[in-house]
């Protein structure tokens, strides 16, 4: 189905931008990290509308990163399903990076000071330290992800337009059958597809969480 | 092999000095609590930057403001032994002994696995998982994987603190044997007077000073 396409995709393009997002905020102090930590909760409060509107403006031929990719590579993510993974991307990177930091900030600081005097250079501490026990969390972040794009409806529209085959995700879908007198039962089909896929995500996620902390005190929900 | 330490660090209202030379056995760092024994074992290891002084092992200049020298900690080659063991949740005794064994570079590991596991006797928690071992246990894992990571001295913070007296004479004889058996120098911190005592073949007494 083009819908678990476009959102394994996105989670494929936000994961890593997600765990270093929530790496920096989570271990680093910095002037301006009040600034970047709201930057990154916007698409959880803005309308997504006024997100695919930038989306537009910035991957449009005319935009900084649209215009990049049209002139060295040929490419353009306007009205394709790549264009629909990255607005669904985005609007799941917060819930991505709350998860992540969380799980990161769960992990003992003090075991990478004894991987150093170990021999471990910072960067084999990250990851055969900080990256595998903060993993519980990346998972999380991951299914979250994943069901939150599955959602995503206002910037992937504005974005991308509701195109069959192309870009019409399950929720443009449902939208669309809606717009049909009679699609009552493909309506019920899909919206019970979605229930289905998102109550399954949060419930996973969340028996995650719980097993990255022993207390039970660090929830997604 | 010897150390040569003469460090000074500002924390909050207080300042931290500790100066001295040592060579073979266990250095006891002697002070109230507050004063800051721990921080200059964490100045040896490079955890913390002293504001001013230097750290040598061997000859070898491990930090020195006046040259701009700060060696990071995993270039230093000082094994430390955490109070709370500070071991790898996710992996097992074998692999937690392994870790700064595999990254040590082949002419210092001058402790085989096999002799660390008979030193220690601990040939039979190498399944096991970290969560799952005693007080004691913990820190004889500890110890193995400082002495793996082919250390050429040792930190040792406290390291009898969290386990039960009933125990500590076992992990005390250890410390002991790696003194008289291994010939390794410790820096060892300890609150307990009957432990100093028993361990010190010299100690430094610490200074409380305001700035």
């Amino acid at each position: 189905m083009l819908s678990l396409k476009v959102s394994l995709a996105a989670m494929l393009i936000t994961l890593p931008l997600a765990f270093a997002l929530a790496w920096v905020l989570a271990r680093w102090r910095f002037p301006g990290k009040l600034l970047l930590d709201a930057a990154v909760h916007l698409p959880l409060v803005l309308p997504p509308v006024v997100i695919g509107w930038m989306l537009l403006l910035t991957f449009g031929p005319a935009g900084p990163v649209g215009g990049m990719l049209e002139r060295w590579l040929g490419l353009s993510v306007m009205f394709r399903w790549t264009g629909a993974a990255i607005a669904a991307g985005i609007m799941a990177l917060p819930l991505m990076v709350r998860a992540i930091r969380l799980s990161i900030e769960a992990v003992d600081h003090r075991l990478e000071e004894a991987a150093q005097t170990l021999g471990a250079s910072p960067a084999r501490c990250f990851f055969t330290i900080l990256l595998p026990l903060s993993l519980p969390g990346v998972a999380a972040a991951f299914i979250l992800g994943f069901a939150r794009s599955l959602g995503e409806f206002g910037a992937t529209i504005t974005f991308v337009s509701n195109i069959p085959g192309e870009t019409r995700t399950l929720s443009l879908a449902i939208y669309s059958a809606l717009q049909v007198p009679g699609a009552d039962e493909a309506v019920w089909r899909l919206a019970l597809i979605s229930i289905g896929l998102s109550l399954g995500a949060l419930l996973l996620s969340e028996a995650l969480a719980r097993r990255t902390s022993a207390t039970g005190t660090r929830h997604v929900l | 092999m010897s150390f040569d330490v003469d460090v000074r660090k500002a924390l909050g209202d207080h300042v931290v000095t500790a100066r001295f030379v040592a060579s073979d056995g266990i250095t006891l760092l002697w002070g109230p609590s507050g004063v800051g024994k721990t921080s200059v074992l964490n100045m040896i290891a490079g955890l913390m930057r002293p504001d001013q002084g230097h750290v040598s092992i061997d000859g070898q200049m491990l930090f020195d403001d006046s040259a701009a020298i700060n060696l990071l900690p995993h270039r230093r080659r000082i094994g430390y032994v955490f109070q709370d063991g500070r071991l790898f949740p996710h992996l097992r005794v074998r692999a937690n002994l392994l870790y700064g064994h595999r990254l040590a570079a082949p002419e210092n590991r001058w402790m085989s696995l096999q002799a660390v596991i008979d030193f220690l006797g601990i040939e039979h928690l190498l399944g096991r998982w970290p969560g799952t071992l005693s007080g004691g246990e913990v820190q004889r894992v500890a110890i193995g994987r400082a002495l793996l990571s082919g250390a050429r001295a040792l930190l040792m913070d406290e390291p009898l603190a969290s386990i039960d007296p009933a125990r500590r004479e076992g992990i005390m004889d250890v410390i002991l044997r790696i003194r008289d058996e291994l010939v390794l120098p410790i820096v060892y911190v300890t609150h307990n007077p009957a432990e100093a005592d028993r361990l010190a073949t010299r100690k430094i007494e610490l200074m409380p000073s305001s700035r």
